[in-house]
Order: structure tokens, then sequence, then C-alpha cells
């Protein structure tokens, strides 16, 4: 990777608060461990000592509390950033979230929007075991009034949050653990916020993933390319809304798709967008739709079994070969 | 003795110095056996705690969560069960898992990913560890109440930190065991920190000042202070069984180490801070007043180390022989009986792995 200018995802997410902080005083930042510590993912260092106490702030140990106090603030004008240490613990906070911050603008007949965004670190990979490593992003991209954003990039974690801070409704942001060191070009600071996107070009089988599977997926079409299948990478940015055309624009040229999904596959995410696949472009299809998905199993402690309940490279290469061959 | 005042928030035996004073509300007296025992399982807490830690350090353990500098709130307490009672711990409470005679080895186990839990609850009355904080407060008292239901003479004990006190279920637990008069004791270990939080961003007012706005007592301990957990929590334990319903202690003690091996916390705390604590060090105070009581010599100290000594290499050989468990494992114990998803997905996963076989065969 050339130095240039290259950055870490956590980095990048670190000067996306820095730059929201310092452009809008509006904005401030609440969560566990946030501000002397950095947050337990190092993203927030030095942002309490840059901005104070009153932007950067460490609240009690209390999902429900920040989360509440943070749709509060929002509803009085503020544009809060709530950070919550992984997907597990904001199961605390989901009657916060889906039953107020989802619903408030429906119940209140268009009077109050909830411009609130809230982040966190999901998936596994860590050896973090059952209770901090699940990824639940799909069951947030079901709810109705929320707009849910998955990163994958060093780029959109950069220019993602600005926009998120615009939307006047409720962003949720799923940062993926195992992407933090992850280097690379910040670009030119904003992205949409809309759109998935395609990450390479291939022309026989499309690999569908986001967040923390898409440099699996990049990594299994390497090792397709060099047994000479080509394969589209389609990172899909937005998991709420989906950004249909894109994944059908692929899929309408390869003929084959391979959903990669670390979330479960019963009811799950990789369900939803391979009915759309079935709804849309039933006719492309030259091969079943492929699923590679997180085993149906509580995340396991030990690494080797964590590993291998997670979609890998080999597991997305097996899948998109069979797509292939068929 | 010295006689602790009234008006003082902090119930005492011993100071610092080891020196016994009296309390008016709590006191103790035990069989000579009885401290050196105390003394005994603080040491040797102390000594697996650290040798867990090393391991983790070598990559043998995933993690370790020490329980350095809070072996008197743990031990105190532990020793305050009865056979009968039952624990609910949160993820650091190594000590009350020894006085429950939970074999070290299996809390390493499990912390090496060789097994999950590996101890029946039931039969130790020591419930696995919880990692989300605060639930466990839940758990407790819906087990009390089953107790109650019983007729049991049995009482629940749930530990949780000052940090977890945030959380809405303890405030909920806290609330439901005294509407419903569960037989619990809420242990909180005020170790002064959240992993980065000191506990003066947690909570306004003491924490054990919670409990009568509930409607039941709340006392402070010394959590370094063994004799004095020890004689609270028999008398919180007593006045559970007695049917006089939740009690609340607050066991005013310190996290010596980091919060977990992933943790640095000299990031966020001052040196001299932890060495102020290092003066109320639970194990130096209890040896203090050993020696200052007669009730134990230079030889006891040195067996007690030898043991110690013996204790670590035992665990390290241990921890070093246990085997993996088999990748298929991760299907285990996700419904009670065979599940027809499950053995789909090992019958899958069972096919996925031969294909990487076949080649080599
Ligand atoms: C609901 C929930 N939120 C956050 C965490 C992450 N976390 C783990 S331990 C911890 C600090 C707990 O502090 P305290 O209750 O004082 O216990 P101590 O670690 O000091 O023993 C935090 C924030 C968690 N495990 N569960
Ligand atoms: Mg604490």
């Amino acid at each position: 990777m050339s130095a240039a200018n290259t950055i870490t995802y956590r980095e990048a997410m670190r000067e996306a608060i820095r730059e929201a902080l310092r452009r809008d005083d509006r904005v401030f930042l609440m969560g566990e461990d946030v501000g002397a510590y950095g947050g337990c993912f190092a993203v927030s260092l030095g942002l309490l000592e840059e901005f104070g106490p009153e932007r950067v702030r460490d609240t009690p140990l209390s999902e429900a509390a920040f989360v509440g106090a943070g749709i509060g603030a929002a509803l009085g004008g503020m544009r809060p950033i709530v950070e919550i240490m992984t997907v597990n613990f904001s199961l605390l906070a989901l009657d916060q979230i889906l039953n107020n911050a989802a619903t408030l603008l429906h119940m209140s007949g268009g009077q109050l929007n909830v411009p609130l965004v809230i982040r966190m670190t999901t998936g596994a990979g860590r050896q973090l075991a059952a209770q901090h490593s699940h990824s639940l992003e799909g069951w947030y991209a079901h709810i109705p009034g929320l707009r849910i954003l998955a990163p994958a990039t060093v780029e959109d974690a950069r220019g993602m949050l600005w926009p998120a801070l615009e939307d006047p409704d409720p962003v949720l942001i799923f940062e993926h653990g195992s992407l933090y060191g992850v280097s690379g070009q910040p670009g030119p600071g904003q992205v949409d916020i809309t759109s998935a996107a395609l990450r390479r070009s291939g022309k026989d089988v499309t690999l569908i993933a986001y967040g923390g599977t898409t440099g699996k997926a990049l990594a299994a079409a390497d090792v397709l390319s060099a047994e000479g299948t080509e394969a589209d990478v389609v990172d899909l940015r937005v998991l709420r809304p989906l950004d249909d055309a894109t994944i059908m624009e692929s899929v309408g040229r390869t003929h084959r798709a391979v959903i990669v999904d670390e979330g479960w596959r019963s009811g799950g995410l990789s369900a939803e967008i391979g009915i759309r696949i079935a709804e849309q472009a039933f006719y492309q299809l030259d091969a079943p739709i492929q699923r590679v998905c997180t085993a149906e199993v509580p995340i396991p402690y030990a690494r080797h079994l964590e590993e291998a309940a997670l979609p890998q490279v080999p597991s997305i290469v097996a899948a998109a070969r069979e797509a292939v061959a068929s | 003795m010295r006689r602790q005042d009234e008006a003082e928030d902090l119930v005492q035996l011993l100071t610092p110095e080891g020196e016994r004073v009296v309390h008016p509300g709590y006191d103790l007296d035990l069989p000579k056996s009885q401290y050196r025992g105390l003394y005994r399982d603080m040491t040797l807490v102390r000594r697996l705690d650290r040798e867990a830690f090393a391991l983790q350090r070598l990559g043998e353990l995933g993690m370790w969560i020490p329980c350095l500098g809070q072996e008197a709130a743990q031990i105190g307490s532990g020793r305050a069960l009865e056979p009968d009672d039952h624990v609910f711990p949160s993820y650091r409470e190594h000590g009350v898992a020894w006085c429950r005679g939970i074999p070290p080895l299996t809390l390493m186990g499990m912390l090496r990913g060789t097994t999950n839990g590996g101890w029946d609850p039931r039969h130790t009355g020591f419930h696995l560890y919880t990692i989300v904080l605060g639930v466990q407060t839940l758990h407790a008292v819906g087990y009390a109440m089953g107790m109650r239901r019983d007729g049991d003479s049995s009482a629940v004990v749930a530990y949780f930190g000052d940090g977890a006190a945030s959380e809405g279920d303890v405030s909920e637990a806290f609330n439901f065991a005294a509407v419903y008069n569960a037989p619990v004791v809420f242990f909180c270990q005020n170790n002064q920190w959240a992993i980065s939080q000191p506990v003066d961003r947690q909570s306004r007012a003491p924490i054990h000042h919670r409990a009568r706005g509930y409607g039941f007592p709340g006392v402070r301990v010394d959590g370094n202070d063994v004799l004095a957990c020890l004689a609270v929590t028999r008398a919180a334990l007593e006045h559970a069984r007695r049917g006089d319903g939740p009690f609340l202690i607050e066991a005013h003690t310190y996290r010596m180490g980091p919060h977990t091996t992933s943790d640095d916390p000299g990031r966020y705390r001052p040196a001299e801070e932890v060495e102020e604590w290092q003066r109320k060090d639970p194990i130096a105070r209890m040896r203090a007043f050993l020696l200052r009581e007669e009730l134990a010599d230079d030889a006891f100290f040195r067996e007690v180390d030898e043991e110690g000594d013996r204790l670590a290499l035992e665990l390290r050989e241990g921890v070093i022989s246990m085997p993996d468990p088999p990748v298929d494992a991760m299907f285990d114990h996700v419904y009670t009986g065979r599940h027809t998803l499950l053995e789909e997905e090992r019958a899958w996963y069972a096919a996925y792995l031969d294909r990487f076989e076949e080649p080599r065969a």
C-alpha cells in the first residue's frame, strides 16, 4: 500500500468526527469510554483533549440512557453522534431505537424528526465471544424509519458521517471491528449514502458483500481470477434502503450471484437480497443464488471455532465455483 | 480495641495496618484456623490470577480478567455463603468461584476456549460468568423468588460493578427484589473504575444509598478488609434468609490491574492513585493482623507461598495440555436436543471440509 495520503479506517472515522465537531456546534459525541480512553476501539482518541467534555461526553454505563438522551437532544435541535461499544449492547437500547427514534416522525404526524446518528461496532473475528460479536445490522435494516450504513472502506469511513448527520432522520452506522486497522485513501471527504458500489468488475459471477465481508469477497475474487473466473464485487454500503439497481445491473451481466453476509442465513439480510434478485432478475439468472453466511450458532469464543463459523475466503470461493459450475 | 464511629459510613474491622477495630453493628469472632484460611484463600487466588495473566501473555488464554486487589471483597463475601446459597457473578469473581469450589483450571479452560462454562452451576451454587453488564442481577432476583416459593432457607448473592450499577437492569432488579421481598444480596464491588470511567462519573450519590429508595438496607464496607466483608455479608445473608428481603452491600475496593488483558490503565489513571491503594492491600493487611495477633508465624506464610507455587505450576501445565475442541463443537448446545437446522448445518460443514480433504487423500 502506498504511504502517500494513506490512513487507517479508524483514523478516517476519527477525522470524520473531528470535522463534524468543527463544522457544526450542534454536533457532539457521547458514549462509554469515548472521552478519556479515546473509545474502546480508539476511534475518538484525542478528541476530548481537542473539543472538551461538553462535546465529547463520557457517559454512565447505560445504553438505554445515552441513546434515549441522544433522541431527546436531537429533538431539541442538537446533532448527536452516539457511540455504542458493540451491536450486542445496542440491544439494551432497542426500545429507544426501534419504538422511538424510528417511529417518532410517523407518530407525530411529521412534526418530530430525529436527526440522530448512532455508530457501533459490529461483527466477529476478534475472539470476543457470543455477546460481543454478532452481526445484527440486518435486523436494523428491517426497520422503517432508519437508514443503515455499513462503511467497508477508508473512504466511506471518512465520508459517510457528515451526510448521515445532515440526514433529518436517524442513521445507524455499523463499523466492522476487523476494519479499524485497514489502511486506504480517505478520498475527498464526503460520499453518497444512497448507493451500492462496484468494487471490482468481472463477467462471470457477482459477489455481493458489505462491511467486514467486502474485503473477503475481494480476496475471493482474486483467487477466482487466478483460476479464470472473473467476479464482480458489489459492496452494498447502504443496507437500508438497498440499492437494487446496482445489484440487478451486475447480476444482469454475470447471471450468477453469491451473497456474502456475516449475519445468519435464516431470515437475514442475505435472504432479502436473494429474494429481490429472484423478484427482479429471475430470468437473467443462469444458476441458483448462493449464500455464504455465518453458521447458525452464537459466535464461538475459541479462535478456530470462530473462524470456522464465519464466511471466509475459501467458503466464498467454493460458493462462487458452485454458481459458475451450474 | 478501637471502636469505629457509629456515624462512619464504612464498615471496617481491620485498619490498613492490620489493627482490629470494633464496629457497633458488625462483629466477627472466628476460630484461629479460619483467620489463617482467609489469608490462604486470598493469597492463592492472587497467585492463580497472576498465573492466568501470564498465560494470556503467552498466548495460552484468549483473555483474562484480573481480580487483583479485590481478593478481600471476594473471599470475605464468598466465605459467608452456605453450600445451598446461590451466586450470580459478573466476570471478575475468580475469588468467589474459588470459595464455591470451582477448580481454577476450569475457569481458565473457559477463557482458553476449551469449554463454554465448564462447571455445573446447580451443583456448585455458582452461576456462569455474565458479560453483558447488570443482567445477572435480574436473574438473581428471579432465582431468589423461586427459592422462596420452594420454602428454601437459602439466599442468592448477585455480584456487579460500580459501572454496571448505572445500567437500568440493576435498578429494576432492586425494585423487583424489594417488591417481592426476594432473598437476594446485591454485592457491588465498587473498584473505583469501569474501564476508563471513574466511579464519580457513574454516580453522584454513594451506590449503597440507593437501597433506601427502594426500601431495603444498604451498607458500605471496606472491600479490602476481608473480615468486614465476611461479617457484613453474613449479616446480609441472615437478613435475606429470615425473610426480610434484599440487602445491598457496596464493597469499597480497587481494581489494581487493568480492566482485562486488553487494557492499559496507564492511559487514564494516575500512578499515584494506584500506589495509594497499594497501601491498603487486602492481603498485606491480613498478614499484618495475623502477625500482630500471633495467629500465624513465618512457617505458615512460607507454606502458603509454596502451595501457591505448586498451584501455579499445576495450572500452567494443565492449561497448556488442554485439548482444543473439535470444530464441529460450534454446533453443540444451540438447542437442548437435536435440531433440524443445526443438523443440516453440521452436515453441510462436514461436506464442505471434505472438499478440502479430497485432493490430499
Ligand atoms: C451492556 C454492556 N455495555 C457495555 C459493556 C462493555 N463493558 C464491559 S466491562 C465494562 C466496565 C464495567 O465496569 P464495572 O461494572 O465497574 O465492573 P468492573 O469491570 O470494574 O469489575 C464495560 C463498559 C458490557 N459488557 N455490557
Ligand atoms: Mg468497576
